[in-house]
């Protein structure tokens, strides 16, 4: 065989275009299935019954009225699963149903199944339970009181407090003592919910003890984990399979009570059983943005190099655990990653109050800290008569060096997004008049957390990829929340493999099926589960290249892979060739965080990640100097992707997150009276329509990330984290006032515009920060600034 | 008269087929399609006429189904999400929301495509502004809504048209490039 | 997903027989239009008939006509209809608005005026699951017997709504209501409402609002500005209707009508007495002084309370400035002139909704 011998050049034909996402066929006709659409032969629905107090022994639960019910099938209570857990192993503090206590209106006591959902909702009606109310929780000030009566967990503590943490990196003291101004701010964050389109669904289906489980999850593996504890399975008999979601934001994280009472009703009636919640209920389940009390004090010299920064957080954690400790850990652990700050000390807490369990969602504990931050350095640089822009940028941390708490920071465009969304913006050529502003503010967010939720050693992502007759499939575990998961899954095989993504079937988030990724969390999926995909396929590529060289006589590097071709062969049979010489052909790949990326003190384990991402916004408004109304006209948007591998969805996060941001900025609050949810629904929960969206210019700055594939880094959660204090910034520029609470609804604006009609300080926020047992620091000797930083 | 909850004929078309279904006057046409028809394409986010998920078409108008009686439907013509494409030629708006990025998790799409059909077919070359307030009612957490008005624009200006004949194949074949992206 | 509980539904003939319904079955039984606000508060067991009675569907209902004692719409005619139509429009473009401020273009498609002038007042602790109430314990208007936003006022504080209703008081518009006998009442829309949020009609169980009667074009200008949070979806969190006629330049007679401030819609017309024989240009731009006064005396009797979104204070200095709005766009618009009735002919007729 001649072959006319070519250069080989490397193939993109895919990474890099704006390609429609390989799912929109089927979600443009109505064909995909989402959790709630699954309908299985002879189903049950299930139904749970949920506390009315915020706090309360339970002292008897009775069924007796609700079994003899007809069409009900079954009905659980907590005695049925006693088993406790929790996504992070140090508080497994979550019963699927209470029946010792319940901690907040909402938290579920018992589960029917019934033959249709209307019998199961009366069978949790018919359900006789005795409370003995005990005294609520409310706020973060009453938890930090001594408890009125009992504290609402029996671990942890003192009283309600759930977790502290002190840590000093550096000398702060004697960098405030070097500093030419010290300034302190106090700014509360109130809590908010993700909101997603989709009502949480699980369905589950159980045979000869294994037990097999549909559900709206964002997390197979860690559902997984959990179902196995609680049903006393072995984790080989459950199988939980991710559902295309309708939306997660991070609020489809956790384990939760509906996903495992259906799996033990289909295990104790025999028949498949479906629970959908109504949307207050996913109010109910929550895990949302934890309100946030902070405090910081910053030195700064003449110039406004920052010298030292104390900061100090005390988050509304509700009723449970959830992903707390962690989120509590990062209201602390990323302002190091976008200014150089030499000695730093964090001090926070969470409580416990009886209230809806918060958790992660989109930002997981950086959006409250880097309002309070951004905001926090404008004031620094109007008292120092710097530019806000100049004060940062003479801070901003350089490419590939170390943070104080130990954070290897690698690719870093902070300078690039600036000047671009600067340039954009003509924020620095904004002209000044009442009622309209404009404000800029950056940003950083982790590509995957360095460390999985609890400590084992399997690879954070892990992917096979097959060829043979049927085409090429990719497993793994990754879970598509519509952030294109599956789109980047296929794009990264079609371009080791020099096919189109359209080619490439999908087998994800299955934990029968897939090997185990650890989820679609912190920003994780392309990064991790991206080079696991990449390495699978490059090693699959090897082998059709070494068949095709070998058969062609040719050296392996004159092959060239495109255009579904392997050197002069067609994809097909190339694939055909290799496998009559290697035999079944099935590649894997893994990705594990390399070692050394963050510290050894205990808490380090948040905050490293293999690479950070970078955003930059400025936010342009009007607002309304007589009703406090905010328009938001424009808002540009530049973020340090590493490198887009398809632009179209890049875009789409990007708006998609400045859109949540502004919601969070605006209007959206997750709020509580008498200790209920004040808005369980669309209509009362605000979240931007159409018509408050302003437009959005998305700048792409591409660094190329050394570790990401093909040099990509996060888009899902980081362009959402600027947009806040900008906001804030903006209204400030527009009225020369500060409001130092987010969000910023009108009526809080007349209130600060009021606050300086009267002579008093012109802002809105809370006074005073509480004093809060944080313990004695531990102090954590800095990286070697002059060492070598990788 | 009849006891609360006994069941009712109801004549419907949905999607050109006719069907003549014994209902319960309290099942919503929400419940009707996705139970009884098995029509699970039209979402539910809310139930309360509050998200415009459940959009579909009675009479060619943008109704929210949850808020629908099945009596209040006798003899209409409906179109769901099932029903917008002629067969496996995918509709315009189908095609523009895929190839520019219209829909992430796509639970809204459904909804929003049938309201912007509805749009369409009374005002083929609506304003940026008109395709905002016809969708107003449709809420979405992913996209952040400009793509979505992207695509509307698209689609009511022809430009996805000769850009690709449906999503599937444009993924496959990268024939749609969304550089087509209108500039905003 | 929430479902709404059991009950029987009727399509009624005509308007006489829904009447008859209703008057048979007493509380049992309720009317429904578009249902957009029935239904959801069935679904979450705050309103419990067992009978539905559909009247959106009565060709009888579904009428615009012009004569020369006005303009008559049909309680069954649409939202949506109301708010395409540009001879409304020209007509009476405060009620037109008003009727395309209402939430969503798909609820507006189902969304009648009938229904909208006899909307159910809300509270936000009324407009919640069974669930939700129970856990708080129930409020007076339903289920209980304490006012849970003000717990000592001896009657419903639930805020009225509508916001066509409002318009229609400013323009001192009528209500037609037919009785279970077939009877015909008139009233004047302001007579239609009372100050309790629990019943806040005054309209008979068995009566069917069959019409609502706008006064010949041409007298007056109208304007409605209403304050919400989102440009959508939204309720009225307050506002104001305002109808303004003219003699020349000058202004002859003002009235003024908030909504959401209270259980009933809010006429403060008293408050416009400055207005009156006053140059519409020392309105539009010179005198400020003289507007805010008004707007001021007209917010005076307002008394919103915290039961619907954002601060209550801040709900009452917007309504205060929507006041001041709604009379700068009522004075600015063009002097209206008698529009003959033939432009409301035939074809605005007919197409009467479903239901
Ligand atoms: C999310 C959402 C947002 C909304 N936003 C607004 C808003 O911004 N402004 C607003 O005003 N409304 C709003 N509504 C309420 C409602 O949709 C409208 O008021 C609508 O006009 C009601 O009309 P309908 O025909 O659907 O009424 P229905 O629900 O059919 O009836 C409403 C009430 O009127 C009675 N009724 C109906 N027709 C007659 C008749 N002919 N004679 C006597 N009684 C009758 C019914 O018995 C019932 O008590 C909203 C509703 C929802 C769900
Ligand atoms: S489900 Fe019908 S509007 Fe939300
Ligand atoms: S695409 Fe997810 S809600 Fe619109």
């Amino acid at each position: 065989m001649t072959a006319v011998d070519t250069p080989v050049v490397p193939w993109t034909g895919v990474v890099g275009r704006p390609l429609p996402r390989v799912e929109a066929a089927a979600k443009v006709t109505g064909a995909i299935a989402y959790a709630d659409d699954l309908q299985l032969p002879g189903m049950l629905f299930c139904k749970l019954l949920r506390s009315p107090h915020p706090h309360a022994r339970v002292v008897s639960v009775d069924t007796t009225a609700a079994r003899a019910m007809r069409g009900v099938v079954a009905v659980l209570t907590g005695h049925d699963l006693p088993t406790k857990y929790g996504i992070m192993p140090t508080c497994e503090d979550e019963q699927a149903l209470e029946h010792e206590k319940v901690r907040f209106v909402g938290d579920p006591v018992a589960a029917v199944a019934a033959v249709d959902e209307e019998t199961a909702l009366a069978a949790c009606r018919a359900i006789q339970v005795e409370y003995q109310p005990l005294a609520a929780v409310e706020s973060i000030e009453d938890a930090l009181a001594p408890p009125d009566g009992e504290p609402l967990h029996d671990y942890a503590g003192p009283g309600n407090v759930h977790r502290l943490a002190a840590l000093e990196f550096g000398d702060v003291e004697a960098g405030f003592a070097r500093a030419d101004h010290v300034r302190e701010d106090v700014f509360f964050f109130e809590g908010n919910t993700h909101l997603p389109m989709e009502q949480h669904s699980a369905t589950a289906q159980a045979s000869d003890g294994q037990v097999t489980l549909w559900s709206s999850t964002q997390n197979p593996h860690y559902v997984h984990r959990a179902l196995a504890k609680v049903l006393g399975l072995p984790m080989g008999s459950v199988r939980v399979v991710a559902a295309p979601l309708g939306g997660g934001f991070g609020g489809k994280c956790d384990p939760f009570s509906h996903e495992i009472a259906v799996c033990k009703l289909a295990l104790v009636t025999g028949r498949p059983v479906k629970c959908t919640l109504t949307r207050e209920e996913v109010f109910y389940t929550h895990r949302g943005r934890h309100p946030t009390l902070m405090w910081v004090r910053t030195g700064v010299d003449r110039e406004g190099h920052i010298l030292a920064m104390h900061f100090r957080s005390v988050l509304d954690g509700g009723a449970y655990g959830s992903y707390g400790p962690a989120s509590m850990l990062y209201t602390g652990a990323l302002q190091p990653t976008t200014y150089r700050i030499p000695a730093y000390r964090f001090e926070g807490a969470r409580v416990f109050t009886s209230k809806a369990p918060c958790g992660p969602k989109r930002g997981h504990g950086t959006p409250q800290p880097r309002f309070a931050l951004e905001v926090h350095l404008d004031k620094i640089a109007e008292e120092l008569g710097i530019d806000p822009v100049t004060l940062r940028r003479r801070n901003y941390v350089e490419p590939f060096t170390r943070t104080v708490n130990w954070l290897r920071v690698t690719s870093c465009g902070l300078q690039q997004i600036t000047d671009r969304v600067l340039d954009a913006s003509g924020y620095a050529r904004r002209r000044r008049r009442l009622g309209h502003g404009m404000g800029f503010a950056v940003s950083s967010y982790m590509c995957g957390a360095g460390l999985s939720i609890y400590w084992n050693t399997l690879p954070h992502s892990q992917c096979v990829v097959t060829a043979g007759r049927g085409g090429v499939t990719v497993f793994c575990g990754a879970t598509d929340i519509g952030q294109g998961s599956d789109s980047m899954l296929a794009t990264v095989a079609a371009e080791e493999l020099g096919l189109q993504p359209g080619a490439i079937r999908l087998v994800t988030g299955d934990t029968g099926l897939t090997p185990v990724d650890l989820g679609s969390y912190s920003s994780r999926v392309t990064f991790m589960a991206g080079n696991a995909a990449r390495e699978a396929a490059a090693k699959l590529r090897q082998l059709l290249v070494e068949a095709v060289a070998e058969a062609e006589g040719r050296s392996p590097e004159q092959v060239q892979v495109r255009d579904a071709r392997i050197g002069s062969l067609g994809f097909e049979e190339a694939v055909a060739l290799a496998e009559e010489r290697f035999g079944t052909l099935a590649t894997h790949g893994s990705y594990t965080p390399p070692a050394g990326i963050g510290g050894r003190y205990k808490g380090a384990g948040v905050g490293p990640s293999p690479a950070y991402s970078y955003s930059a916004a400025v936010v342009e408004l009007d607002a309304d100097p007589v009703t406090g109304e905010i328009d938001v006209h424009k808002v540009w948007l530049a973020h340090d992707i590493g490198r887009a591998i398809n632009e179209l969805a890049v875009r789409g996060q990007v708006e998609g997150g400045v859109c949540m941001g502004l919601g969070e900025a605006l209007m959206e609050a997750q709020a509580y009276r008498h200790g209920l949810v004040k808005q369980p629904s669309m209509l009362d929960y605000k979240s931007l329509t159409f018509l408050e969206m302003p437009d959005v210019e998305t700048i792409l700055v591409e660094t190329v990330d050394p570790e990401g594939p093909y040099g990509a880094k996060e888009v899902g959660q980081g362009p959402l984290l600027p947009v806040i204090p900008a906001v804030v910034s903006a209204v400030h520029d527009a009225l020369g006032v500060w409001v130092d609470e987010v969000p910023v609804t009108p009526d809080k604006v007349l209130r600060a515009l009021e606050a300086r009609a009267r002579g008093r300080d012109a802002r809105y926020g809370p006074k005073s920060f509480p004093v809060v047992p944080y313990p004695p620091l531990v102090k954590v000797a800095p990286p070697d600034a002059a060492a070598p930083t990788l | 008269m009849s006891g609360a909850g006994e069941k009712q004929v109801v004549r419907l078309t949905v999607n050109g087929e006719d069907h003549e279904l014994l209902v319960r006057p309290h099942a919503t046409v929400l419940e009707l399609l996705r139970e009884d028809l098995r029509l699970t394409g039209t979402k539910h986010g809310c139930e309360l006429g509050e998200c415009g998920a459940c959009t579909v078409l009675v009479d060619g108008q943008a109704q929210l189904s949850c808020l629908l009686l099945p009596g209040q439907v006798d003899g209409a013509c409906l179109t769901t999400i099932e029903g917008l494409a002629d067969g496996p030629v995918l509709h315009p708006l189908q095609r523009a929301f895929a190839a520019l990025g219209g829909l992430q998790c796509g639970y809204c799409t459904p909804g929003m495509l049938l309201a912007a059909k509805a749009l369409l077919d009374t005002n083929p070359t609506p304003s940026r502004q008109q395709i905002k307030e016809a969708l107003a009612g449709n809420l979405c957490r992913c996209t952040g809504y400009a793509a979505i008005v992207d695509a509307v624009e698209a689609a009511a200006l022809g430009a996805v048209e000769a850009a690709a004949q449906d999503a599937v194949e444009a993924a496959a074949l990268g024939a749609v490039e969304a550089a087509a992206r209108t500039p905003r | 997903m929430l479902r709404l509980p059991p009950f029987s539904f009727l399509r009624a003939r005509d308007v006489a027989e829904a009447a008859g319904l209703l008057a048979e079955h007493g509380d049992q039984a309720m009317l429904v239009a578009g249902g957009t606000d029935l239904v959801p508060k069935m679904k979450r067991g705050q309103l419990t008939p067992t009978l539905l009675v559909g009247v959106g569907h009565l060709a009888e209902l579904g009428h615009v006509s012009a004569s020369d004692r006005g303009v008559e719409i049909g309680a069954g005619v649409t939202l949506a209809r109301v708010a395409a139509d540009a001879r409304l429009g020209a007509a009476y473009p405060g009620y037109v608005q008003a009727a395309a401020s209402v939430s969503s273009p798909a609820l507006r498609n189902a969304g009648t005026i009938g229904g909208n002038l006899c909307v159910d007042t809300r509270c936000n602790y009324y407009d919640m699951s069974f669930e939700w109430r129970q856990a708080l314990g129930f409020c007076m208007k339903k289920d209980g017997d304490v006012c849970r936003v003000a717990p000592a006022s001896t009657y419903c504080r639930a805020i009225a709504s509508s916001d066509t209703a409002p318009v229609a008081i400013a323009l001192g518009a009528t209500v037609v209501l037919v009785g279970p006998g077939g009877q015909r009442r008139e009233l004047a829309a302001a007579d239609l409402y009372q100050d309790d949020g629990r019943c806040y009609l005054t309209k008979q169980p068995g009566e069917v609002v069959e019409s609502l009667r706008l006064p010949p074009p041409g007298g007056w200008r109208s304007a409605y500005v209403k304050v919400r949070r989102r440009h959508a979806i939204d309720f009225p969190l307050g506002g104001a209707a305002v109808a303004l006629a003219t003699t020349g330049p000058i202004i002859e007679a003002c009235r003024i009508v908030l909504t959401a401030v209270g259980p009933r819609p809010l006429d403060v017309s008293a408050a416009a007495e400055p207005l009156v024989g006053r140059p519409l240009a020392e309105v539009l731009g010179g005198d400020v002084g003289l507007l805010a006064e008004v707007a001021a005396a007209a917010v005076k009797p307002a008394k919103p309370l915290d039961n619907a979104d954002l601060h209550y204070v801040w709900r009452k200095q917007m309504t205060r400035r929507a006041v001041e709005q709604a009379i700068r766009q009522a004075a600015r618009q063009p002097a209206p002139h008698g529009a003959p009735a033939a432009t409301f002919g035939a074809d605005a007729a007919g197409g009467a909704k479903r239901g």
